[in-house]
């Protein structure tokens, strides 16, 4: 990061604010509902055909056979893929490169890991008989017993969670602050396993040509799509044009290339043709991701003060069989209140399932609704207010480092939310009100976090002769409003109008925008955009100042500052010149620069950064027949420095409707004997419809952080469901007074525990 | 998938010519068929679109004071018609709670007597079902099994039907014509859906080309119209089948309960009709104790095939609260949130 370019640091020439901060709807919101946008799977270069993954239906064993000859006697069939026929690779697809590398089903082999894992792929003039094509391979396999669920086998210590964090984590004395505790409370949790279900399938459209490959597929990180593709074909990562404008949402699970993504590559490969491979939505539910289900006991001592003793979280989680990814759900403790003794420990159990990875807060949704249920335990014991509770053990520097934070404006957010909410004169007790109509009315609260994470990220800026600018960043839209944000960074970083940029994204040929994730793309890409804005302007102020032609002459490099294409003195507004003018005089055609962005180690190291909110839910319960209804949602979010007012509340929205979705809807529900999935569909797979969303208040609380990166910027894209789902899940122990521990929250524990 | 055969009959003589040969599937809207098809439950070799059919998307008025509804008549024009909500409220409201607003434009009466259960283990190709495939098994039993049957069931299939329409109508005694290659009959819809028995395969009453051709509701039917509701649980506001539904309908004369009629959804392979309810009710005053007694009456035969013994408490909860609220009085309107218990809910 160059410091003396850095915005709230001291910046030279650069002015933030005429664009961003400004609630700008989204720059493709018109070709998206006129339908004009175009996805991956709406690509058709000639000569494309149709590839359909067949997949197993067992979890665990061996395919026999397949019946080829029958697929390929069916009309419009082409050819058949399977581990028998298919184009050499370069690298074997179980080898681990990286941590990013996980290890993906590209036929190597006739092994079953999981139900849905792609067994052959058939390739047809039309979707049609490619579809049944894949039906008539009748596959016959030699089945094992699957293992299914948390119990499946023996337990063990993974050596990390999620990416590289240590498995255990103590911080103080955990059996001194269980012991010193006037009150413990010791409660065991599940959370199930739950599916990304992005509207858009997995899709991809992937044309050779020679030892070049061009595909159309959506991506939340081309540059790492690039790596692997180039590894496992032998081909440089710079003849991979990857072209991916608009994701129909992502989630992670789009954030690496999945093994279906890389069949379809194969298949283009095999029979010389482009190929087009979309996943039905009940293959989504496999070797795509997911987020594994966990198991958690959290014990929380406090003293009679209702002071914090310790926090002892520990999570089992399941992972594949084949491959690591260990969801870090007990890691929520470590941040969010001042405890003098904090464990966090993990295990791990494998099952015959597809590699859990990340899905939208990895760790943090599982481990949030789970503190902040046990917090609400732990508040309710000591017969304190959840959110006097909360303040009590305010935690002013992170508990688990000791590091102060870079800025953390929670209380604000908790006071603010309750506020609006109406929290105070909430009675302690549950079960205590009612509405009008004799529904039981429950009360409940949950904080919410997230690091503020960066990646690496690049970006080229340019400006033209007829004075307007170009701001060029392999970026990832996934629906979130990407473009439009970075847009706006864009045009400030540029001194320009927004009509006067043109910004290009969305394609692996542009610089490398690192990965769309962990909530770090508007800060990674708009710190890159900020300097490569930077060091065009400052091109340009040299141009003007050192030419005594120019009315800038002698004002020196940082005498000047830009402004709606325009360079003007800083200590005589009146003198100023535009950008073409400039570059007419120098004959020039253009002027260009490129930037980059990442965390500021330094600042890193001395700071504990985190994004903040609490969340407040209102449910109303059926007293007889159980049924719960969400009737509030109000959510106050610290978040740095906001881009796009608009975009981000539409973001912590989305979010607070998973928050509630983990709470009361969402499951995937697993055969415990055949390791199938049983609802692979979005009639069966609930998330919440329009009508159970309920009227929501989203508010953004004020927050300048100099340390956290050039802008400010905390990041938006995951916090919204950490301290929603438990507030939701608090209020229906709230109305009830039944506290439910396995989400999410069936009827049955509600309708049982209510009585008759 | 698969190839097959469509053909477009023009009348429903030629339909039926068509739609009795080995291997044809009659479609009205899809709704549900061509999901099957997709997932390989369902592989007809011929497709007969009755859509086109002329004649069988009326709603008519019967000169004895029937119903009478055509086939074709799409779910959301039944509901939405304004004669109909008021003389059969309770069939508009579970018509409404059923699916989503675009299922229900496409979905018509015929389809909606037709569909299948929704247990998972029916639609997943890789399980054993009886009623894919006789004498397979049932991985329902011993399965993931919260929802599934309480009533009715067999060692053969715990499967319950999904139908919201079909349990008000039950209630009422509707009545279904079927064309067939005999000539047409009708059917008490109770007699439509069989109980699985040692033939789970056998889900309804119809004969191979047997042709739903309309629906009849009698008049008296609209004598229960004052005391009518459908109340539903579902795991979610929209968009979900029941876990447990309940249709009641009252004939209230001098404060005492003349008549009452009532069925059950989510709990058996057909919509349940509670005679036994019925008769506790008959002649009893309108209130709670009477209701309980009902439910526990309607219940008395139930017990869980598997997780889901909660059911039978959830069903009678149900019970009581329909016959609660229809006591109360059917609302002017059909509510914004139909057959939901927050249906009361201002706002909503």
């Amino acid at each position: 990061m160059t410091v003396e370019l850095s915005l709230t640091r001291d910046p030279a020439h650069i002015r933030h604010g005429s664009n961003i901060g400004q609630p700008m709807t989204r720059t493709d919101g018109v070709l998206k509902v006129t339908g004009k946008a175009r996805y991956a799977a709406d690509n058709h270069p000639p000569g494309m055909v149709y590839a359909v993954i067949a997949t197993s239906c067992i979890a665990r064993g061996r395919v026999k056979s397949l019946d080829v000859a029958a697929a390929k006697r069916h009309p419009g069939v082409i050819d058949v893929m399977t581990p028998a026929h298919k184009p050499e690779l370069a690298e074997d697809p179980d080898a681990k490169g990286n941590p990013f590398a996980f290890r993906m089903e590209l036929l190597q082999s006739d092994e079953v890991r999981y139900a849905n894992q792609a067994i052959a792929v058939v390739i047809a003039e039309t979707l049609e008989a490619a579809t049944e094509g894949a039906a008539l391979l009748s596959p016959r396999y030699q089945v094992e017993i699957a293992r299914v669920g948390l119990d499946a086998g023996e337990p063990y210590t993974p050596p990390v969670v999620g990416i590289g964090n240590p498995a255990e984590v103590r911080h103080g004395d955990i059996d001194a602050g269980i012991a010193a505790a006037s009150k413990l409370t010791d409660s065991t949790y599940e959370t199930p396993a739950q599916y990304h279900n992005a509207m858009e399938p997995h899709a991809i459209v992937a044309v050779w040509d020679g030892d070049r490959l061009f595909i159309d597929t959506p991506s939340q990180g081309m540059g790492f799509a690039q790596m692997r593709i180039a590894g496992l074909f032998g081909i440089p990562p710079a003849n991979i044009h990857i072209n991916s404008p608009f994701l129909g949402g992502g989630f992670g699970s789009k954030g690496l290339i999945s093994g279906p993504q890389v069949l379809g590559i194969m298949a283009a490969r095999l029979i010389g043709r482009p190929v087009k491979l979309v996943l039905r939505r009940s293959q989504m539910y496999g070797p795509v991701g997911h987020r594994p289900p966990t198991r958690q006991r959290i014990r929380i001592g406090t003293d009679d003060a209702g002071q914090l003793t310790a926090i002892n979280h520990e999570a089992r989680v399941t992972t594949s069989s084949f491959d690591d990814f260990y969801e870090p759900a007990a890691d929520a403790s470590h941040t969010l209140y001042a405890s003098p003794a904090i464990r966090t420990a993990h295990e791990a159990v494998r099952v015959d399932t597809g590699t859990p990875l990340f899905m939208r807060a990895p760790g943090e949704a599982t481990g949030s609704i789970v503190l902040e249920s046990a917090i609400d335990e732990a508040a309710f014991a000591c017969g304190i207010d959840p959110l006097e509770f909360r303040l009590k053990n305010y935690a002013e520097v992170e508990p688990t480092t000791g590091k102060p934070f870079s800025s953390k404006a929670l209380r604000q957010c908790y006071a603010k939310a309750a506020e609006r909410f109406g929290w105070a004169g909430r009675p302690l007790q549950p079960k205590q009100m009612r509405d009008e109509n004799g529904f039981l009315v429950g009360w409940g609260m949950g904080t919410a976090t997230f690091p503020a994470i960066m990646f690496q990220g690049n970006a080229r800026a340019v400006i033209r002769a007829d004075g307007k600018g170009v701001m060029e960043t392999g970026a990832h839209d996934m629906g979130q409003g990407a473009w439009t944000a970075l847009a706006q960074i864009s045009a400030d970083s540029l001194g320009l109008n927004f009509d006067q940029l043109t910004f290009r994204s969305g394609s692996s040929d542009l610089p490398d925008a690192g990965i769309a994730g962990g909530s770090g793309h508007t800060a990674t890409v708009g710190a890159a955009i900020h300097n490569a804005g930077a060091a065009v302007i400052a091109k340009l102020a040299e141009l003007a100042t050192s030419d005594e032609r120019s009315p800038l002459f002698g004002a020196g490099n940082a005498g000047v500052v830009a402004r709606a294409g325009r360079l003007h003195r800083r200590d005589d507004d009146a003198r100023s010149e535009s950008y073409a003018e400039i570059l007419a005089r120098a004959g020039l055609a253009e002027v260009d620069a490129t930037g980059s962005g990442a965390a500021d180690a330094t600042a890193q190291s001395q700071y504990a950064m985190h994004a903040h909110g609490a969340v407040f839910a209102e449910v109303k319960v059926d007293p007889e027949l159980g049924q719960i209804r969400a009737t509030r949602l109000v959510g106050a979010f610290a978040a740095g420095r906001i881009i796009n007012p608009l975009l981000v509340e539409s973001q912590l929205r989305g979010g607070m409707i998973w928050g509630l979705s983990f709470a009361l809807h969402e499951e995937a529900v697993m055969d415990h004997r055949s390791g199938r999935i049983l609802n692979a569909n979005l009639a069966e797979y609930h998330v919440p419809v329009n009508a159970d969303v309920p009227p929501m208040d989203v508010i953004t609380v004020d927050e300048h952080d100099p340390h956290v990166n050039p802008l400010g910027i905390k990041g938006v894209g995951e916090i919204g469901i950490t301290g929603s789902a438990g507030a939701v899940a608090n209020a229906v122990f709230h109305a009830t007074g039944i506290r439910v521990r396995n989400f999410p929250i069936k009827i049955e524990e509600i309708v049982m525990g209510l009585g008759s | 998938m698969m190839n097959f055969d469509y053909v477009r009959p023009a009348s429903v003589a030629d339909a039926i010519a068509v739609g009795s040969e080995k291997g044809a599937s009659y479609l009205a809207s899809g709704t549900n068929l061509l999901d099957l098809m997709k997932g390989g439950v369902s592989r007809p070799s011929r497709l007969v679109d009755l859509t086109r059919l002329p004649g069988l998307d009326r709603i008519e008025h019967l000169a004895d004071g029937g119903l009478r509804i055509g086939a074709l008549v799409r779910n959301a024009d039944l509901a939405h018609d304004a004669g109909f909500a008021r003389n059969y409220p309770a069939v508009a409201e579970a018509l409404l709670s059923g699916a989503s607003a675009q299922l229900r434009n496409a979905a018509t009466v015929g389809g909606n007597l037709m569909q299948r259960t929704r247990c998972a283990y029916f639609y997943d190709a890789g399980s054993a079902c009886n009623r894919r495939w006789p004498g397979a098994g049932c991985d329902a039993l011993n399965g993931e099994n919260r929802l599934h049957a309480v009533l009715g069931w067999s060692e053969g299939c715990i499967a319950t039907h999904p139908s919201d329409f079909c349990v008000p109508l039950v209630a009422l005694d509707a009545i279904v014509e079927i064309e067939g290659k005999s000539g047409r009959r009708e059917l008490p819809l109770e007699a439509l859906h069989r109980l699985p028995g040692e033939t789970p395969e056998r889900e309804t009453a119809l004969e191979r080309g047997d042709l739903i051709v309309a629906l009849r509701l009698p008049a008296e039917a609209q004598g229960f119209a004052k005391h009518a509701r459908y109340i539903k649980v579902r795991e979610r506001t929209s968009y979900a089948f029941a876990v447990v539904s309940a249709a009641a309908s009252l004939r209230i004369e001098d404060g005492s309960i003349r008549e009452a009629r009532i069925a059950l959804g989510g709990v058996a392979a057909k919509p349940w009709r509670a005679r036994e309810a019925e008769q506790v009710l008959a002649g009893a005053a309108p209130d709670v104790a009477a209701y309980r007694e009902a439910a526990r009456a309607a219940l008395a035969g139930a017990k869980p095939s598997g997780d889901n013994a909660f059911k039978i408490e959830l069903a009678q909860r149900i019970l009581v609260r329909a016959l609660t609220l229809a006591a109360a009085g059917t609302p002017d309107r059909i509510p914004a949130l139909p057959g939901s218990p927050f249906s009361s809910v201002a706002g909503a």
